[in-house]
């Protein structure tokens, strides 16, 4: 089980290396154009210690866990 | 006597909780702007309650390092379903957690490092976490990933001599995609595993009391002693032409014990003027049960493992929000640049499927509300959530 763990972040950061080298793709969203995106009302996570209490509170009740978006986020607005 | 029902359940999102660590929160080409938060939370359902105090601070350095450090306490006070079928009496605990972040950019790549501490009277938790993320494709797409390792002692108040472990680990890859001028998207992937004793030392699991087939006996609960899951989220988020948000989510999730969920979510943020914000959002959450788990086993010892936590039957539930955050001193006032006061309620509705009220065959028969082992009323309840902080910027 772990080794199959070990074989998906292997997978995985090979994943991020193959599209690392693909960094010259010419962005759809200009730097100009992201006004929008970069309003706090679309912050993906504008308030971390309430989003973290309730993450809690749905671990502690309910039997599922994990994927909820802890990582990214960003819109390269800045 | 203090009899932790929920305690497994409560810390077991420990390694969950360095996935979630400070640092992870920014984007990576960025670090968050310095801000202190001050919250107190307070959860109400279903004979318990749980509140206290949250205090998270972060600042950087010279635009490369942040740190962050965050304190959390829940007090808590329970008399639940479990306690009173259990015959114990309600109990008051505390559990004190402490988190230091650590972060470094460098170019598009930003690195992260967390340890979490988390203290109970018969419970401790230690979890470090490692992540990086990545802007790619002139910063449209963010790249992320993650490990945190986890290490639990479970003790029982009742007995001294007892002390066991849990290891965890955690895995964690995510992308950010800007779609359109107006549409951002996420997808998140997570795998947890643990290993070690990772049912409650408390809880029992309920069988037919063989002298008297409308009544239930008591046993302690057996689990499995490794679990692992998988979990992969979509999120997108979508700026409605008159400035406002609407944003929504799904999670699918199974793991080794054969429980799968579903998780929905819609929500709506609307500004008014540059002060007000405010937002509604509805949560629908569904699972099936775990393989072992049954409201009432036939007999003791029925099969290798047995567990009677509701959180593992199944169950749905429900969620209503709605929040509202003020901004004061938009223009800056002495150090602080500006800041909010937020008040958010949740109301949750939780309806199990196969978990019954045991409390109603424990009663005389000649009560009219008694019904016989196995045929109680499906049991439900409603909580309530408030968080209120106080958020400013330096």
């Amino acid at each position: 089980m772990i080794k199959g763990i070990a074989v998906k972040v292997v997978f995985s950061v090979l994943l991020v290396s193959g599209l690392s080298a693909c960094g010259n793709i010419e962005p759809w969203v200009k730097p100009y154009e992201r006004q929008q995106l970069a309003d706090p009302i679309m912050s993906a996570n504008p308030h971390p210690i309430s989003a973290s209490y309730m993450d809690h509170v749905w671990e502690a009740r309910e039997g599922a866990r994990g994927a909820l978006g802890g990582g990214g986020g960003g819109c390269g607005c800045n | 006597m203090s009899l932790a029902l929920n305690k497994a359940r409560i810390l077991r999102s420990m390694v969950a909780g360095a996935a979630m660590a400070l640092p992870l929160v920014s984007s990576a080409g960025v670090l968050p702007d310095d801000r202190a938060d001050a919250l107190y939370h307070r959860y109400e359902g279903g004979g318990v309650t749980i509140q206290g105090p949250s205090v998270l601070v972060r600042k950087k350095m010279a635009e490369k390092y942040a740190v962050s450090a965050n304190y959390y306490q829940d007090m808590i006070t329970s008399a639940s379903i479990d306690v009173e079928v259990s015959g114990a009496s309600e109990y008051k605990e505390e559990r004190d957690q402490y988190q230091l972040g650590f972060e470094y950019l460098r170019g598009k790549t930003t690195y992260n490092l967390s340890f979490t501490n988390s203290e109970e009277n018969d419970y401790e938790a230690q979890t470090v976490g490692f992540g990086l993320s990545q802007d790619l494709f002139g910063d449209l797409t963010t790249i992320s990933m993650g490990f945190s390792r986890g290490s639990d002692t479970v003790r029982n108040s009742t007995d001294p001599s007892f002390e066991q472990d849990i290891d965890r680990w955690s895995y964690r890859v995510g992308v950010s995609q800007i779609l359109t001028k107006s549409i951002i998207a996420t997808m998140n992937l997570e795998v947890i595993t643990d290993e070690g004793f990772l049912n409650n030392p408390y809880r029992s699991y309920r069988y037919i009391d063989p002298n008297d087939t409308r009544r239930f006996t008591l046993a302690q609960e057996i689990y499995p002693r490794t679990r692992t899951s998988n979990a992969v989220a979509v999120n997108g988020r979508y700026f409605l032409p008159y400035r406002a948000a609407v944003y929504g989510g799904y999670r699918f999730f199974t793991d080794t014990w054969q429980i799968r969920a579903d998780t929905f979510e819609l929500g709506y943020v609307h500004p008014i003027k540059q002060q007000w914000t405010l937002e509604a959002r509805v949560r629908y959450y569904q699972q099936d049960n775990a393989e072992f788990y049954q409201d009432l086993f036939g007999r003791v010892d029925q099969q290798n493992f047995m567990a009677r936590d509701k959180e593992l039957s199944t169950f749905n539930s429900t969620a209503f929000r709605i929040g509202a955050s003020y901004e004061f001193a938009q223009t800056g006032w002495r150090f602080v640049k500006k800041g909010s006061v937020s008040l958010f309620y949740d109301r949750i509705e939780f309806k199990y499927d196969d978990f019954r009220d045991a409390r109603v065959s424990q009663l005389i028969p000649t009560d009219p509300n008694y019904r016989p082992a196995g045929s109680e009323p499906l049991y439900e309840f409603g909580a309530n959530v408030v968080q209120a902080f106080v958020s400013v910027w330096f």
